[in-house]
């Protein structure tokens, strides 16, 4: 299974990942060999304890940091040997990342934040618009898409962070621990979206230390010390990988 | 993305971070004008100092009866002085003897108040001379005439007068044709001098200048002369002029060594040349204070700049996490520092201009060219360095770093 690079159905795929801090004595292996494929259309929740590399791993699958050892393909195509200027292009195109601190342009409105990739991607400003006000239609923000991350509560930043990484129409959502900063409520009306998101066909990524955000992903992975220790489906269906 | 793109994000970025942008562009505003201000203040006083340069006549040279020496030595030698004469000055316009002169004059200094009914003037110059002494003190007559050789040989009692002299007698009238009486001789008035202005502590129109023998008939009695004055060709040859006149004086008056010379030369080109380098010295000082604001300004800029993209950092990783490539990152910032920078510094050259339109320290500023370029183009250089290099420091980090960075 290992050798089937190419298979169309497989959207991330990670072999013996590695990723280490600091060397000799003092090294520290954030991700020590982790094995690990997600096909097209799954929702995943990865748990585990403080410190066992959930977000280090995250970050690699974004593309947003480099692993020190081993490969990751993303759609097939190997990531971890691409230069920044191809990885910028991959973050644009493939993935939409949602952070737990939302991450979103300062004194800039939500209509700016979410046209924002669609702008480096080169879309034409009328195009931009469109899909920027239809992704905040999504999720439940038409009347706020001139206020600024400050004049907006956590759930509504959130919101338009889901909005900014689903406006680019990604194959991947990947979201590190999306909910830590929001009530229940806001928590409840963003895991209705992303349902609703993975009901339309797209792969979703969640990090959470919440049973009853993990309960809704339709695949568990727990990692310990920078290693996966369990990879369960939820509900009535077995293991998967 | 385009060019045109970016520079919108540019703009965007400038105007949401209002604050920033105007204290850049003050600091670069400041640097840049008080560089232009301070330099033209140098170049004005400089320039102030070549004008009565000028306004003196660099090529006249006076001569005046006494030693060179000080002390003893000058004492000793003082019985043996001979006066300037008459005979002097005549030598001193023999052009075989003298080539490089062009014309002497002798002068015969007296303290004289004139009176005019109820009005007195005390001129500060009150001499007997030669027509040439107009040419070579560089006065002109402007109303009326000068005197002429004839008037000296005639010994007519005509004289020609500054314009405080004549303010002081006459008032707003016109002093052509009018009689005074200068220490109870009256003498005619045929004519005014072109205002001079003051030259260190005398009133250089403070003036009466009459033919010598009428000023040695009535007045002064014959007496050695007070001094001569030379007028060398021009003022290249002035140093030649002055070796000519020693030969022909030392010859005239048996001195045996230079140190016992009992006459002395005054060279104004020689006498300015101290108060020129000095103000050479202010300029060079004030160049400096303008270096030092500028290099302060310039600290200033790299300082916002600096903050500005450590504070910007965060959000230079959100911008590489959502997919911006590096070019259009480092351009936006580039752009952004390229806009500030010209801004600031155009209206540094703009407030320097209306700076050194004021009379500063009394001085009227004399803005140069050069020194608009440099201030211009260093705190622009300064501001795209610095807000570029920063940039492409933090656009090259990978999106995680950018964003873990506090
Ligand atoms: N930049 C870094 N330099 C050094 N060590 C790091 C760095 N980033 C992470 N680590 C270490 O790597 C390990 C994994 O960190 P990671 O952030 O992936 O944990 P996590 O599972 O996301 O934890 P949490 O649930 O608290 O977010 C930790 O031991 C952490 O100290
Ligand atoms: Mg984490």
């Amino acid at each position: 299974m290992d050798n089937q690079t190419s298979n169309a159905s497989v959207v991330i795929d990670v072999r013996k990942a590695v990723k280490k801090y600091g060397s000799g004595e003092s090294a520290i292996y954030a991700l020590a060999g982790v094995d690990l494929k997600i096909y097209a259309g799954e929702y995943v929740a990865i748990m585990g304890p403080s410190g066992s590399g959930k977000s280090t791993l995250m970050n690699m699958l974004g593309a947003l940091d480099i692993m020190t050892s081993g490969q990751y393909f993303l759609d097939g195509i190997e990531i971890s040997s691409m230069d920044e200027n191809a990885l910028s292009v991959v973050r644009g195109r493939k993935i939409g990342f949602i952070f737990q601190s939302f991450n979103l342009i300062p004194r800039t409105t939500a209509l700016a934040n979410v046209e924002l990739p669609m702008a480096y991607q080169g879309i034409k400003s009328a195009e931009r618009k469109k899909r920027a006000l239809a992704a905040l239609q999504v999720v439940g923000l038409t009347d706020r898409v001139s206020h600024e991350p400050t004049e907006l509560s956590g759930g509504q930043q959130q919101r338009v962070a889901v909005a900014r990484a689903l406006a680019t129409r990604p194959s991947l959502l990947l979201a590190d621990e999306p909910t830590g900063a929001l009530d229940s409520k806001s928590t409840e009306d963003l895991l209705d979206l992303f349902d609703q998101i993975n009901a339309a066909g797209r792969t979703v990524v969640v990090i959470t230390h919440e049973h009853d955000v993990a309960q809704r992903a339709k695949r568990v992975i727990r990692m310990r010390d920078g290693k996966i220790i369990s990879d369960t489906l939820n509900a009535n269906q077995g293991v998967s990988a | 993305m385009n060019v045109l793109e970016i520079i919108r994000f540019a703009l965007r970025g400038l105007t949401i971070n209002r604050l920033r942008t105007f204290l850049t562009t003050l600091g670069i505003m400041i640097g840049v004008s008080s560089v232009i201000i301070l330099t033209a203040v140098g170049n004005g006083s400089s320039k102030a100092v070549q004008q009565s340069l000028d306004r003196l006549g660099t090529n006249s040279i006076q001569v005046r009866s006494g030693s060179s020496g000080f002390g003893a030595r000058a004492r000793a030698v003082s019985n043996n002085t001979k006066p300037l004469t008459i005979l002097d000055a005549a030598a001193l316009n023999d052009p075989k003897q003298v080539p490089d002169v062009k014309q002497a004059a002798p002068i015969a200094n007296a303290n004289a108040t004139c009176v005019n009914g109820s009005s007195t003037s005390t001129p500060a110059t009150f001499s007997g001379t030669w027509p040439s002494y107009f040419e070579a003190s560089n006065n002109q007559v402007v109303k009326g005439s000068y005197f002429t050789l004839d008037d000296v040989n005639q010994g007519r009692r005509v004289a020609v007068i500054g314009n405080t002299t004549a303010t002081e007698l006459f008032g707003t009238d016109n002093p052509i044709g009018q009689t005074v009486k200068c220490a109870g001789i009256p003498f005619t008035i045929i004519g005014t001098t072109a205002i001079k202005g003051s030259s260190g502590f005398t009133d250089g129109d403070s003036l009466f200048l009459a033919p010598i023998t009428a000023v040695e008939n009535s007045i002064t009695g014959y007496q050695p002369l007070s001094a001569i004055i030379v007028e060398a060709k021009s003022s290249k040859v002035t140093d030649l002029a002055q070796a000519e006149i020693q030969t022909v004086l030392d010859t005239r008056h048996k001195v045996r060594g230079t140190s016992s010379r009992d006459y002395r030369l005054f060279n104004q080109a020689s006498l300015l040349a101290t108060s020129s380098s000095s103000s050479q010295v202010f300029t060079v000082l004030l160049a400096a204070v303008a270096g030092i604001s500028l290099l302060v300004g310039g600290i200033g800029i790299t300082n916002i700049m600096l903050v500005t993209v450590i504070e910007r950092t965060r959000e230079i990783g959100i911008r590489k996490a959502i997919g911006a490539p590096k070019g259009v990152i480092l351009s936006q910032f580039l752009i952004e520092a390229t806009i500030l920078s010209l801004v600031g510094g155009a209206l540094g050259v703009i407030g320097g201009y209306i700076g050194s339109h004021f009379t500063i320290v009394g001085v009227k500023p004399v803005v140069m060219p050069s020194s608009v370029f440099l201030a211009f183009g260093v705190s622009v250089l300064i501001g795209l360095f610095f807000g570029g290099y920063p940039a492409s420091r933090a656009a090259s980090l990978r999106p995680i770093e950018a964003l873990r960075h506090e």
